[in-house]
């Protein structure tokens, strides 16, 4: 079911011609209760996909919004385990929205890489991203994920020539996660114009459709992404609203979910009056 | 899973694909990939070009004044009563360590790619001392990455950076020490990915980085074994050096490593003992994946990398470079480990009986003289590296001692 789950929403998407919106939240951020809320709200939200970040200590490729909601969510007690089993509890109720989760190997490698393919697709998950995991160390990971089913995304960025494009895409599915800024998460805005010949090159290498992340903050840079790209990945600015709550004292799930909305609406809503591309 | 296989040649890794054994690799974000993989091409045009290395060889010999001496520690070999002991007098280096090798080296490689921008961690202000000397040297703006807490333990070395030029960046996410200055500096490489070189000051990091920092800090082993087989007619019994990330030991292990005669023993840091705090990651740690490479890690029992503590800065990192971790499962180095209290008291040792007040992270290779002479013999030969002087520690250790100053 897993890749498929993936293959058919993007179909839906391309039958829709709309990108899709997909919403990056920290499992366990602030606790896990919460975040159930957020997950089994996102798709009434309009996230047309879901990735859900596993905490580490130490995540390099993080700016600081997400750096604070691993950190949130590990000084809440989250583990990988309850990474799998907030999965578990969300596909229960939701058979339609793919699920990806996102994170560091190490946590992968100490549960222990078939056991960790074999537990993600028992729980519902479709697909997984490995921020430093690179396809020169992935083949022991893409081995067991696709023997369970479970896509293994990968990346490509501003950085990605060509001949780097081909060893990016070399037996991926599902999707391509473009960067869209050298850089970490949330602190960078990624520019529109920049990003659609990137996405064209991607498109033309993969022949699979591409979510484009990193530095996308606002419905209107969403909007701007959503013209060009397969889908608009935002997290950092869903994470925010999470520290925003917290401190405002205000109901966290319906402050996230309220943003997503936001988020949704405007790419939903950015093609309409073109011409697809 | 590792290959427990012995090797025939020990000096034959890593492999194409910067692995040693399991251990290694190249586990950063994909933005990075192709710059690591310009520095390794880089790095290899480096390595076989005469010009590159005789450049080098003339600044360590002139700047860093190389080569350090081999000395027979007499009255440290009378007290313990057993093998004669050799430091290999790293400390003498210009900025008191061994870390300087390591800096004009990659500081020439950084020039021949054109990089117009240095940037490096540092946890006590060792390797950001070096690496700001070099990038001063040579003209070059220097951003070095260093966590809160050790930015407040490590005042003078802050300042000395400053006279050097080098801007000092405060870490304050995760723990706010060496590991998340090393983060840090992967971020701000992966953001300045056009003009930015990053000086990783260990032999860990991505590959190239554990081959480049060991062959560039190799130049500590090769001189010591030639000067000891003048000196003594013949190889050493076993050459002694401390480990945190690895670098000093590493430089000095590898010219022996296909000597099989010669015992290759690395001293980790015991903290509060094994069972408190410490920063042993081959004995309290199992192998994990951390800053780009695969390597014994201090970690909890979800994956969750945790603290590392020594007293002595250089020691207080949560890994080890991969080669470390390599020579420790194929059995080819051994791996003790030594507290805050014996380092201490190797520190005091040291400096009442030869006159040289060592780095305390060398002094944690100095405590374990005793098993070690003791196992050798009274014939045997022992070479420790006295990887850097113990002038930036009078202070901790004062503290430690209930001293004022």
């Amino acid at each position: 079911m897993s890749k498929a789950r993936i293959d058919a929403r993007f179909a839906a998407l391309k039958a829709e011609g709309r990108a899709g919106f997909v919403a990056y939240v920290m499992a366990g951020d602030p606790d896990a209760a919460t975040a159930l809320a957020i997950l089994k709200g996102l798709p009434g939200a309009g996230a047309d996909l879901i990735e859900l970040g596993f905490p580490f200590s130490d995540p390099m490729a993080e700016g600081p919004p997400i750096q604070r909601a691993a950190q949130r969510a590990l000084a809440a007690g989250m583990t990988l385990s309850g990474v799998l089993e907030l999965a578990r509890a969300f596909r229960a109720g939701d058979a339609a929205t793919p699920l990806i989760l996102m994170g560091y190997m190490n946590l992968i490698l100490h549960r222990g890489i078939e056991t960790f393919a074999h537990d993600a697709a028992q729980v519902g998950v479709d697909g997984v991203i490995v921020v430093d995991c690179p396809p020169e160390e992935a083949a022991p990971l893409a081995k067991a994920l696709d023997a369970a089913d479970v896509a293994l995304i990968r990346l490509a960025s501003p950085t990605s020539d060509d001949e780097r494009l081909k060893v990016v895409v070399k037996g991926t599915s599902g999707f391509v996660y473009y960067i869209s800024v050298a850089g970490v998460t949330g602190v960078k805005e990624a520019d529109a114009a920049a990003v659609a010949p990137a996405v064209e090159r991607v498109r033309r290498a993969s022949g699979l459709p591409v979510a484009v992340g990193f530095g996308i903050k606002t419905p209107e840079r969403a909007a701007a992404i959503a013209r060009v790209a397969d889908a608009v990945v935002v997290g950092s600015a869903l994470v925010d609203e999470v520290a925003a709550a917290l401190e405002m004292n205000e109901d966290v799930s319906a402050r996230v979910l309220l943003k997503a909305e936001s988020l949704a609406k405007a790419v939903r809503a950015a093609r309409i009056g073109q011409t697809t591309v | 899973m590792t290959s427990l296989a012995r090797p025939n040649d020990y000096t034959a890794y890593p492999d194409a694909e910067g692995r040693f054994g399991d251990y290694g690799g190249r586990y950063v974000p994909e933005t990075l990939m192709p710059l690591v993989h310009e520095l390794d091409a880089a790095y290899r045009a480096a390595k076989a070009d005469a010009g590159f290395q005789a450049e080098l060889g003339g600044y360590l010999k002139h700047y860093v004044g190389r080569p350090s001496p081999l000395y027979l520690a007499e009255r440290l070999t009378a007290h313990y009563g057993g093998a004669k002991v050799y430091f290999k007098r790293e400390e003498l280096n210009h900025t008191g360590a061994h870390k300087i090798n390591n800096c004009m080296g990659q500081i020439l490689l950084a020039m021949r790619m054109g990089k117009t921008r240095i940037i490096a961690e540092t946890g006590a202000g060792q390797h950001g001392v070096a690496t700001a000397t070099v990038c001063a040297r040579f003209g070059l703006p220097c951003v070095v990455y260093m966590g809160e807490v050790d930015v407040a333990r490590q005042e003078p070395n802050v300042f000395r950076m400053n006279l050097l030029g080098a801007e000092v960046r405060p870490v304050t996410s995760g723990s706010a020490t060496l590991k998340d200055a090393m983060n840090e500096a992967l971020r701000d490489w992966v953001t300045n990915v056009e003009d930015t070189y990053y000086l990783i000051g260990s032999a860990a990091g991505p590959h190239p980085y554990p081959e480049m920092v060991r062959d560039f800090q190799a130049v500590i082993g090769q001189e010591a074994r030639a000067q000891v087989l003048e000196m003594e007619g013949r190889l050493p019994d076993a050459v002694v050096a401390c480990v945190g990330g690895g670098s000093n030991a590493i430089g000095l292990f590898h010219p022996f490593l296909n000597d099989e005669g010669v015992k290759l023993i690395g001293v980790e840091a015991a903290g509060e003992g094994m069972q408190g705090r410490h920063a042993a990651a081959i004995n309290g740690g199992r192998p994990g994946v951390l800053h780009g490479n695969k390597t014994y890690l201090l970690q909890d029992g979800e994956g969750q990398i945790t603290e590392a503590h020594s007293i002595s800065a250089g020691l207080d990192y949560p890994g080890i470079g991969p080669e470390h971790s390599w020579l420790h499962d194929v059995g080819r180095a051994k791996y003790l480990t030594a507290t805050d209290q014996e380092a201490l008291a190797a520190f005091q040792l040291c400096a009442e009986l030869e006159g040289i007040i060592p780095a305390l992270e060398s002094s944690h290779a100095i405590a374990r003289l005793p098993e070690i002479v003791a196992e050798v013999g009274k014939d045997g030969v022992v070479v420790l590296n006295l990887s850097g002087r113990g002038d930036k520690d009078v202070a901790t250790v004062a503290a430690a001692l209930g001293r004022k100053i």
